[in-house]
C-alpha cells in the first residue's frame, strides 16, 4: 500500500497536489484572520454553542469514558494490524459486487477516480461531504479533467459557490454568517429567487431547490467513508442532512475514496462509534441519517461500486510510535471546538483540509514536518483537545513530539538553538544560574515595566508588560535568612 | 513533616513571593521546609520547544537532587506536571533506564501545593486572612495535567475575610503556553484579551492562580491596561495573616 522509497521508509505525500500544505506559516496566516471581527464573532459564537450542545449531551451518557477507551482501544488494534484488515475488507467488498482499487497518493487517486467518472461517462458528479477528497483536490483534478463536482453538503455547497476554503471538519462554513450565505447564493446559484431572504429556512430551501434537481440528474456519485467493516465489507456515511442517502442511493455508480485507517474490524466495533461520534462531534444523541452499504444490490441502489483506499502518507504516520496514535482520528472536531488557539485563528490559518489541534498533528505528520513546521507549535498545550477527543488522542504528546522532530529536521544552528543550548549549560550549573539571575537584575534588558524586548521577545512585550526584577531572589533570600 | 521545595527557576528569578510565601505557609502549619539549593530548572521550557535532548542533563540534575527526599513540593502545577508526566519520557527517549525509574520515583513524591496541602496533610483551612475580592484561574496543568480539580477553591473558600467569585470561561486558556507566547505572539495576545475580560467581569480586585507564569502573563496584560486589578499566587493568599499580610497584598 505505500510507495517503497530508497531507503524503505513509507513515503509522505507529495507536493503539488492536494490541501495539506499552507502557503504560509501559522503565525502569518493568523494575523489575518485575528483581526477580522466578523470571523470572530462567528467561531466565538459557533464553538461555544457547539461545546454546550456536547457537554450536554456526553454528561447524560454514564459510560461515557469506558466509550472513549473502547473506541481508542479497537482502533489502535486495528493500526497494529492494518495490512491485514485491508485485505480483508477488500476481498470482502470484491465478493458483494464492488471494485477495490489501492492509491498509494493522491495523485494516484485523483487519476484512479476521473478514470472511473470517465469510463462512466460523466461530466458531473455529486458529492457526500469528504475529508479525504478534499485532502488530495479531486473537485480541481476533476475539473481539469472538464467533469463538474457538484458539492451536496449545505455547508460544503457554501464554500464550493463562494470559491472559498473549508475551515472546519464537519462545520466547513464555519467563518460565515447568514447574511454573507446569502450573498454567495445570490451570486453563485443557478436559478436562484432574486427575493431570497436570509433566513436560515429561506437558506436551506434555495439550497434543496438547486440540489435536489442535480441528485436526480446525475449519473455519479463520488463519496468518502466513516467507517469500513472489514469482516463484512460494509462502508458507512453519517450525515445530517439527507444528502448523503441521495447521493449514495441514487446515482448508477457510487465511487467511495477512504483513508486506509477508517477500516474497522468487525460490526460489532460500530456500536461504539456510533455513539462517539455524534455526541462528540454535532452534540446529538444519534446522527440523523446512517447509510450503510455492502457491495451492490441487483435492482436496488448503485449498480457499479468502487472503493478506493488512499494511503498519502499514512504509512509515514503509522511509522511513528507516538505520532500514529492521530490516525485514530474519527473526525469528529470536538477538538477544534473546544481549542481557545482555533476559536481565534480560525481553520484557515492551518493551511491544511485539517485544522485546529488534529490539524496540527496529522498535517505535518502526512506531509513530513519539514512542509508544516509551524504547525507543531500551533498551540498552548493547554490539554483541552485530549480531554474532548472521543478516541483519547494524547494531541498534547504529538505536539510535543512533532516539535522534537521539527528541531532535529533543521540542518543548521539557529539563534533558538544556541539560546536554548546555552539556557540548558546555564541551568546545569548552579554558579553560573546565579549569575544570570544576577545579571538579569542589574541589566535591567527588559526597561521601565519590560517595554521594548528585542526581538523576538518583543512579541511578548508588544502587549503585555514584565514586571520589574525582585530585589533578591528565593535563593538569596533563603541564604539569608 | 520535612518538606523538600522545588522553588521553580521563575519563582526563584520573578517571583520570589510565591517561594517565600510557601516557606512561610508551611513553617506556620509546623512542617520543616529544607531548600537544595543545586536544583535549577525542570527542562519543560527545552521539553515543550523541541529540545528533550538539551532537557536531559536537567532532568538527571532535578532527579539527583531531589532523590533524597520524601515529599518535594512546588508552588507551579505547570512544572509538577513536568515533573511528573515529562521527566520519565524524557528519560527514556534518551535511552537511560535507570533515570526513568529514579524519575518516576521523584514524580511520585512530588506534588503541586494545594495537593500537597489537602492531600498529603490533609488541610482545607489553613488559617489565612486575606480581605479581598478574589477569582481563581484553575491554570491548564493543574486542571487537566494534574486534575488538581477543586482543591485550590477549596483552601480558598477557607480563607477569612476572602470574597471568592468565580471566573467566566475559567477552564479557557490565557494563552500563554511558554514559547507560544512569543512564538505566536497575536494568537497569545487575542486569548488573554479575552481571559482578562472575564477577569474584569468579575469585579473582583485580585486574580490568583497557583502558576506564577500563567500569572505573569494575565498580570503584564492587567498591568499594561492599567486595569488595577493586580494578580496574587494562591501561596501568598494561604500565607497571609493579620499579622503578617502578603507582601504584595
Amino acid at each position: 500500500m505505500n510507495r517503497p522509497t530508497f531507503l524503505g521508509m513509507p513515503a509522505t505525500a507529495p507536493p503539488g497536489v492536494g490541501h495539506l500544505r499552507g502557503d504560509e506559516s501559522f503565525p502569518a496566516a493568523a494575523r489575518r484572520s485575528l483581526a477580522d471581527p466578523q470571523l470572530r464573532r462567528n467561531l466565538r459564537h459557533a464553538t461555544t454553542t457547539i461545546r454546550a450542545k456536547s457537554a450536554g449531551v456526553i454528561a447524560e451518557s454514564p459510560d461515557w469514558e469506558q466509550l472513549r477507551a473502547a473506541g481508542a482501544a479497537i482502533k489502535a488494534d486495528t493500526l497494529n494490524r492494518l495490512p491485514e484488515l485491508l485485505e480483508q475488507l477488500e476481498a470482502k467488498v470484491i465478493e458483494a459486487g464492488g471494485v477495490v482499487h489501492w492509491a498509494a497518493d493522491a495523485v494516484q487517486a485523483n487519476q484512479i477516480v476521473t478514470d472511473l467518472v470517465r469510463a462512466a461517462g460523466a461530466d458531473r458528479v455529486i458529492k457526500v461531504k469528504s475529508m479525504a477528497t478534499q485532502e488530495i483536490g479531486l473537485n480541481e483534478a476533476l475539473h481539469a479533467a472538464g467533469v463538474t463536482a457538484v458539492e451536496t453538503d449545505l455547508a460544503e455547497l457554501i464554500v464550493q459557490l463562494g470559491d472559498d476554503r473549508p475551515s472546519h471538519i464537519l462545520v466547513p462554513a464555519i467563518h460565515r454568517n447568514r447574511a454573507e450565505i446569502r450573498e454567495i447564493f445570490l451570486r453563485e446559484m443557478p436559478g436562484v429567487d432574486p427575493a431570497l431572504t436570509a433566513d436560515p429556512s429561506a437558506l436551506a430551501a434555495a439550497a434543496r431547490r438547486y440540489l435536489r434537481e442535480t441528485f436526480l440528474s446525475t449519473p455519479v456519485a463520488v463519496s468518502g467513508a466513516n467507517f469500513a467493516v472489514a469482516e463484512t465489507g460494509t462502508l458507512a456515511v453519517v450525515e445530517s442532512e439527507g444528502n448523503g442517502r441521495m447521493c449514495l442511493t441514487l446515482p448508477r455508480t457510487l465511487i467511495t475514496l477512504m483513508g486506509v485507517e477508517k477500516v474497522v474490524p468487525t460490526w460489532r466495533d460500530l456500536e461504539v462509534f456510533l455513539q462517539l461520534l455524534p455526541r462528540a462531534s454535532t452534540g446529538e444523541r444519534m446522527n440523523p441519517y446512517t447509510s450503510m452499504w455492502t457491495g451492490v444490490t441487483p435492482g436496488d441502489g448503485p449498480q457499479a461500486f468502487h472503493l478506493v483506499l488512499l494511503d498519502n502518507g499514512r504509512g509515514a504516520v503509522l511509522a511513528d510510535e507516538v505520532g500514529r496514535q492521530a490516525l485514530r482520528c474519527i473526525r469528529c472536531s470536538a477538538c477544534l471546538n473546544v481549542c481557545p488557539v482555533y476559536e481565534r485563528a480560525g481553520g484557515h490559518a492551518y493551511g491544511s483540509v485539517y485544522p485546529g489541534p488534529i490539524g496540527a498533528v496529522l498535517s505535518p505528520q502526512l506531509t513530513g514536518v519539514d512542509d508544516n513546521a509551524s504547525l507543531p507549535y500551533a498551540s498552548t498545550l493547554c490539554g483541552a483537545c485530549y480531554d474532548a477527543c472521543p478516541v483519547q488522542i494524547n494531541i498534547p504528546e504529538v505536539l510535543v513530539h512533532l516539535r522534537a522532530e521539527a528541531v532535529d529536521a533543521r540542518r543548521r544552528p539557529t539563534a533558538e538553538s544556541i539560546a536554548m543550548a546555552a539556557a540548558a549549560y546555564t541551568m546545569d550549573h548552579p554558579r553560573l544560574y546565579e549569575a544570570a539571575q544576577r545579571a538579569s537584575r542589574l541589566s535591567r534588558v527588559a526597561g521601565r515595566r519590560g517595554r521594548g524586548l528585542p526581538p523576538p521577545l518583543n512579541g511578548w512585550t508588544a502587549s503585555r508588560d514584565l514586571p520589574d526584577p525582585p530585589t533578591e531572589t528565593f535563593r538569596e533570600w533563603w541564604a539569608a535568612r | 513533616m520535612r518538606i523538600a521545595l522545588f522553588v521553580t527557576c521563575l519563582a526563584d528569578t520573578m517571583f520570589p513571593q510565591a517561594a517565600t510565601a510557601t516557606v512561610r505557609l508551611l513553617e506556620r502549619l509546623g512542617h520543616e521546609v529544607v531548600f537544595p539549593p543545586d536544583q535549577t530548572c525542570c527542562g519543560q521550557m527545552h521539553i515543550n520547544t523541541g529540545y528533550p535532548s538539551d532537557a536531559v542533563p536537567l532532568v538527571r540534575r532535578h532527579v539527583r537532587v531531589f532523590d533524597p527526599y520524601d515529599v518535594i513540593v512546588a508552588p507551579s502545577g505547570s512544572c509538577v506536571g513536568a515533573v511528573r508526566h515529562q521527566h520519565a519520557t524524557v528519560a527514556r527517549r534518551a535511552g537511560d533506564a535507570s533515570l526513568t525509574s529514579r524519575a518516576e520515583s521523584v514524580a511520585a513524591r512530588t506534588y503541586e501545593l494545594s495537593e500537597l496541602l489537602v492531600d498529603v496533610l490533609g488541610v482545607t483551612d489553613v488559617g489565612a486572612y486575606f480581605p479581598h475580592r478574589v477569582t481563581y484561574h484553575p491554570t491548564c496543568h493543574s486542571l487537566r495535567m494534574l486534575r488538581v480539580g477543586d482543591r485550590p477553591p477549596t483552601l480558598l473558600r477557607a480563607v477569612r475575610g476572602l470574597d471568592l467569585v468565580e471566573l467566566p470561561a475559567q477552564e479557557q486558556c490565557c494563552g500563554f503556553g511558554g514559547t507560544f507566547a512569543v512564538k505566536n505572539a497575536e494568537t497569545s495576545t487575542a486569548m488573554l484579551a479575552d481571559k482578562m475580560r472575564h477577569v474584569l467581569s468579575t469585579g473582583a480586585d485580585v486574580c490568583t492562580a497557583s502558576d506564577a507564569s500563567c500569572l505573569l502573563h494575565i498580570g503584564g496584560g492587567l498591568s499594561r491596561l492599567r486595569t488595577g486589578v493586580r494578580t496574587v499566587h494562591l501561596a501568598e493568599i494561604l500565607a497571609s495573616t493579620e499579622h503578617e499580610p502578603a507582601v504584595r497584598g
